[in-house]
């Protein structure tokens, strides 16, 4: 059943190496002379930061980034560039992009509750599965899973990783001197998951996270991701260029979650939008022809994804009429190069969606949870007593 | 400061490490100033402690599953930690030279994410990462992880070679950074061995100090030579000072057999420092501070360890049980080192109770003393300058018993007395760990002509 979001929009930016379009790490201010530096990303968050939005994301790949050029062909790890950007940020969330098909599940599990730990809360996962025959043979463990098989195993893996953040109890540690207990271990669960792709005995090594659970974001680019993100996402990120498709798309991701026992409205189905941003219309079209011409033949903005090239005034608009239309709970922004677009939208957009009244004027809580209006969930092993 | 030691040898560089408290009974919680062992505040404030007192590096342990006794997760010690390496990150943002070194068990994972992980903790802490590699091979730990606990005894070190090799081979394929160019080029990757087939290209640029610092923890023959052949820094449990000195001497010698530099392998054991105004205070303190690790029913738990049966009904201060132990429940404790031979050993303790007149906790007080240095704080770093200067060790980790001020008075008291002297920096010298250590950044190998 179709329902209109509900209000504030919520807001993330993607900063992906130098920004959205192939050209953007070429011009000028977008990335620093070493474009892996921490105080380059350290920047880009204070800004994010600055304009309230609810979070950033960092993506991630076992594979170098095509079309990029030398200075940004890499990648770091993105639970660490969570980790490190955390303890001088506040407010903003830290979404990390971890892959689910070369890894363990439990060493997934305790890094995204540390980056909650070490964030206060602002810690949330982006679950990713590698498909690729280049990736299964850096592992060298396994041939590449089709896409079927990957999703499954994903499933699994974030059923596991959830059963794993909640296997403290919030009150388990009790520090009890008169009978010299640590912890009281009736609060503390074997998760005993035994799934096709692996068995996990539990508990977690690591306590209850502030979120307790921190939020689950998938990509749904694909029905069979539309249908992981309906059963398991908290934030559901689609791809859509027209307002109907993006409005059938969330009402269908909504249905899956109706189907699975959810509440629908406990999901924040968001659009992703690439956008080049300039004073007035004719500037920001110059910016995205100098891009293009810096890019060359690396490709352009992004394909199949809804596109802006404006001023931040008509971004503003746009965004107001596609949540109004019951299209989207809000956009992961992709600027087109990265420092030049976010500081646009932070300084012209922003202001105008707080005057409009859709957006924020301060972070209303101190965890993600809080910004994107969902509850924290109590442990399953708790409830279960 | 001088310079040169008494005897006229020039002074060796103390090299000091700040160990974050573990989970095991070395960690004092039931102190009214214990504090928590998760929240962030608690690593951030003896990161910068340690950073203030020029110390080398921050040194965080890891654990993959809860320990457990009598079929129970053992609840009388601290429980719960984070995970190693998103510390060392955000660690990274609150403090600018000391190195961050953490343990990662290699059992459990790749060596493309391990170096991936390494690498970019290099990049973000601008060349202050370290990897303190162990192995398990115990199914218990392996019940959390896919691949389970598959892993002969005698493979572990072979994987863990291999593996190491494979991560300086991904580590090496990339260019060093090229501030012309504004980038560097990523070379493919192959490597085939017994424990690994893996290729393609490496996704993470070479950090900062090329290769991160190895620690390695492996006291057996095999471990030593393993250290020789590989490793920047051993971490060792040898903290008395003839153990240290035969130590020293028997690793250093292995090393020319590998091609190695005598000072390309640093002797980093772990010690406890207790000091206090006048030596029979801090003897004292010593003493409460034994008391406070070993409490009753901690005392009761390590021997049933070894008896394998409940021995709750009995008094810790009392004398040591009347019965024999079970020698088929050795499996009461999982998760910790196991005792060699539970016979043999239950009749040396109930010998040295005997001859001794030991209640039960005194026997256990006893048998865990890990030494330590002890004193005044001129008399502890008389004596911790000793051990470096006369080779029975490189440096030390210290472990505090409390979370997280346990070496505020160490840093405060006794390194500026080492700085005085001339045996300890007053300045770091460089910006990385490999500087504060005095290692040889690795560069980029000969690349076979395309």
């Amino acid at each position: 059943m179709p329902s209109s979001p509900t209000r504030p929009i919520h807001l993330g930016v993607d900063l992906t190496d130098g920004g959205a379009h192939a050209g953007g790490w070429r011009a000028s201010g977008s990335v620093a002379p070493r474009p892996f530096d921490a105080a380059r990303l350290a920047g880009l968050v204070a800004t994010a930061q600055h304009g309230l939005l609810d979070f950033v994301v960092f993506d991630d790949a076992f594979t170098l980034r095509p079309q990029r050029g030398a200075a940004l062909q890499g990648r770091l790890d993105a639970a660490l560039v969570s980790a490190r950007l955390a303890p001088r940020s506040a407010g903003i969330g830290l979404v990390a992009t971890v892959d689910t098909t070369h890894t363990e599940p439990f060493h997934v599990s305790k890094a995204i509750a540390t980056v909650d730990h070490v964030s206060t809360g602002r810690a949330a996962w982006q679950v990713s599965w590698s498909t690729d025959a280049a990736s299964a043979a850096a592992f060298g463990r396994r041939p590449a899973p089709d896409e079927v098989d990957a999703l499954r195993e994903a499933e699994e893996a974030v059923e596991v990783v959830e059963r794993l953040w909640d296997s403290w109890e919030d009150d388990a540690e009790i520090r009890d001197e008169a009978t010299h207990r640590f912890v009281d271990r009736d609060k503390l669960h074997y998760v005993d998951f035994e799934g096709v792709h692996f068995a996990v005995k539990g508990p977690s090594i690591t306590p209850r996270s502030p979120q307790g659970r921190p939020p689950i974001v998938v990509r749904a680019d694909s029905p069979l991701s539309l249908d992981l993100a309906g059963r398991r996402a908290d934030v559901v990120r689609i791809r859509a260029t027209q307002r109907d498709d993006a409005r059938a798309a969330r009402d269908e991701v909504r249905e899956i979650a109706r189907d699975a026992g959810r509440d629908p409205d406990a999901l924040r189905v968001l659009v992703d939008l690439a956008t080049v941003v300039g004073q007035d219309r004719r500037s920001a079209q110059e910016r995205l022809d100098l891009l293009e011409e810096l890019g060359g033949d690396q490709g352009g903005l992004p394909e199949g994804a809804l596109t802006h090239v404006g001023t931040a005034v008509d971004l503003a608009d746009l965004l107001e009429d596609w949540f109004d239309a019951g299209a989207a709970d809000g956009f992961v922004l992709r600027p087109a190069s990265l420092d030049t677009d976010l500081r646009a939208i932070v300084g012209g957009t922003v202001p105008v969606l707080q005057a409009d009244g859709v957006f924020r004027q301060a972070y209303t809580g101190t965890t993600l949870r809080d910004t994107l209006g969902l509850p924290r969930p109590a442990s399953r092993y708790a409830a279960a007593q | 400061m001088t310079t040169t030691t008494a005897d006229g040898r020039p002074r060796k560089q103390i090299h000091l490490g700040a160990h974050f408290p573990g989970v095991n009974n070395t960690t004092v919680w039931t102190d009214p100033r214990s504090g928590s062992q998760i929240d962030f505040s608690s690593f951030e404030h003896l990161a910068r402690k340690a950073e203030e007192a020029k110390l080398d590096f921050f040194f965080l342990a890891e654990g993959l599953r809860l320990r457990e006794h009598k079929g129970r997760i053992h609840d009388l010690d601290v429980v719960g930690r984070p995970d190693t390496l998103p510390v060392l990150a955000a660690l990274a943002a609150v403090t600018d030279r000391i190195g961050l070194a953490g343990t990662i068990n290699t059992t459990f994972n790749e060596p493309f994410e391990l170096a991936r992980q390494f690498a970019t903790l290099d990049l973000l802490s601008e060349g202050r990462a370290a990897w303190n590699l162990v192995t398990s091979s115990d199914a218990f730990t392996g019940a959390n992880f896919r691949r389970g606990g598959y892993l002969d005894h005698a493979d572990r070190y072979r994987r863990a070679a291999e593996l190491v090799e494979v991560a300086r081979e991904l580590w090496d394929s990339w260019d060093e950074w090229d501030p012309e160019a504004g980038g560097a080029v990523a070379h493919p990757f192959e490597h085939t061995g017994p424990q690994f087939d893996v290729r393609g290209t490496f996704t993470t640029p070479r950090g900062p100090q090329g290769h991160p610092v190895l620690f390695q923890a492996g006291d057996s023959g095999e471990g030593r030579d393993f250290a020789a052949a590989t490793a920047d820094v051993i971490f060792s449990a040898h903290s008395t000072f003839e153990d240290g000195q035969a130590f020293y001497q028997d690793v250093k010698a292995r090393l020319a057999a590998h091609g190695r530099d005598r000072d390309a392998l640093k002797i980093i054991p772990a010690t406890t420092v207790t000091i206090a105004d006048t030596a029979a205070e801090a003897e004292e303190l010593a003493r409460e501070i034994r008391l406070a690790q070993v409490p009753g029913p901690t005392a009761i738990a390590f021997l049933e360890q070894v008896w394998g049966r409940d021995l709750t009904a009995y008094d810790p201060e009392g004398p040591l049980p009347d019965i024999e132990p079970d020698f088929d429940n050795q499996a009461i404790t999982r998760g910790r080192v196991r005792h060699a031979d539970p016979r043999e050993v239950a009749r040396q303790w109930r010998e040295l109770a005997d001859t001794n007149a030991w209640s039960i906790r005194e026997l256990v007080l006893q048998l865990t003393s890990r030494g330590g240095f002890v004193g005044t704080p001129t008399h502890v770093a008389d004596e911790i300058d000793r051990f470096v200067q006369e080779d029975a060790s490189d440096g030390f980790i210290l472990v505090p018993h409390l979370t997280p001020h346990g070496l505020d008075d160490v840093l405060d008291r006794v390194v500026p007395l080492l700085q005085e002297r001339g045996s300890f920096r007053s300045e770091y010298t460089g910006p990385t760990l490999r500087d504060h250590l005095g290692l040889v950044r690795p560069g980029v190998p000969a690349r076979a002509a395309v």
